[in-house]
């Protein structure tokens, strides 16, 4: 009983939230060059109105995420990827 | 020497011939002005993301090609002439991306001998 006094208890168990940790797809698959003819692809890194994610969401790093962007603008001049939509997904 | 890639849309309104044509004008320009083609795809007619001067499918023709910079200037001027053309992107391939179309050719290569066999 000493043991448990120590203890301190609560009605509900505290949440503890275990976060996944982002990483960057490009630099754990060794990904060298974003490419912008693979529309399929670059879609991963848009939401819904063809907006590109921010590094936040996605964990790309900086120097990826640069890439990426660019990638998605080459496409977009192409028409592989739309400028404005909705429901892209 | 720089390696480029270019990639145009032509329009649909153009008889199968016609595209050949025109495919065939820009692979002369190329070879013609001391570029070295490499590679070429054709990606055939393609849905366009958003209409381009009012059209909604396009021809999709790639060149893969190595050329002094001031080539590049020349050949987009004639794409820029060319009215059949409806969009173009010329692009200075970098080391990686050098790789990575190597590797893709191959790739595709390897699928062409898959489908004869």
């Amino acid at each position: 009983m000493t043991a448990n006094s120590s203890e301190i208890r609560y009605l509900t168990p505290p949440s503890v939230e275990i976060k996944k940790k982002k990483y960057c797809r490009f630099k754990k698959n060794g990904i060298k060059y974003v490419d912008y003819k693979d529309p399929e692809f670059l879609k991963k890194f848009l939401n819904e109105q063809g907006k590109i994610l921010p590094r936040r969401l996605t964990g790309t790093s900086l120097k990826f995420q640069r890439k990426v962007a660019r990638s998605i603008k080459r496409a977009r001049h192409l028409a592989l990827l739309p400028y404005v939509t909705d429901m892209l997904k | 020497m720089n390696q480029y890639e270019t990639v145009f849309i032509a329009t649909p309104v153009l008889s199968e011939p016609q595209i050949k044509e025109a495919v065939k004008k820009f692979r002369d320009i190329i070879t013609d002005n001391g570029g070295e083609l490499i590679h070429e795809e054709d990606w055939g007619m393609k849905k366009l993301a958003y209409p381009i001067m009012k059209k909604s499918t396009g021809f999709y023709h790639l060149f893969e090609f190595k050329s002094t910079p001031a080539f590049v200037d020349k050949l987009e001027t004639e794409f820029r002439r060319d009215e059949k053309v409806i969009r173009f992107m010329t692009v200075k391939l970098d080391k990686y991306a050098a790789e990575y179309s190597q590797k893709r050719r191959n790739l595709l290569k390897e699928k062409a001998t898959e489908k004869e066999e």
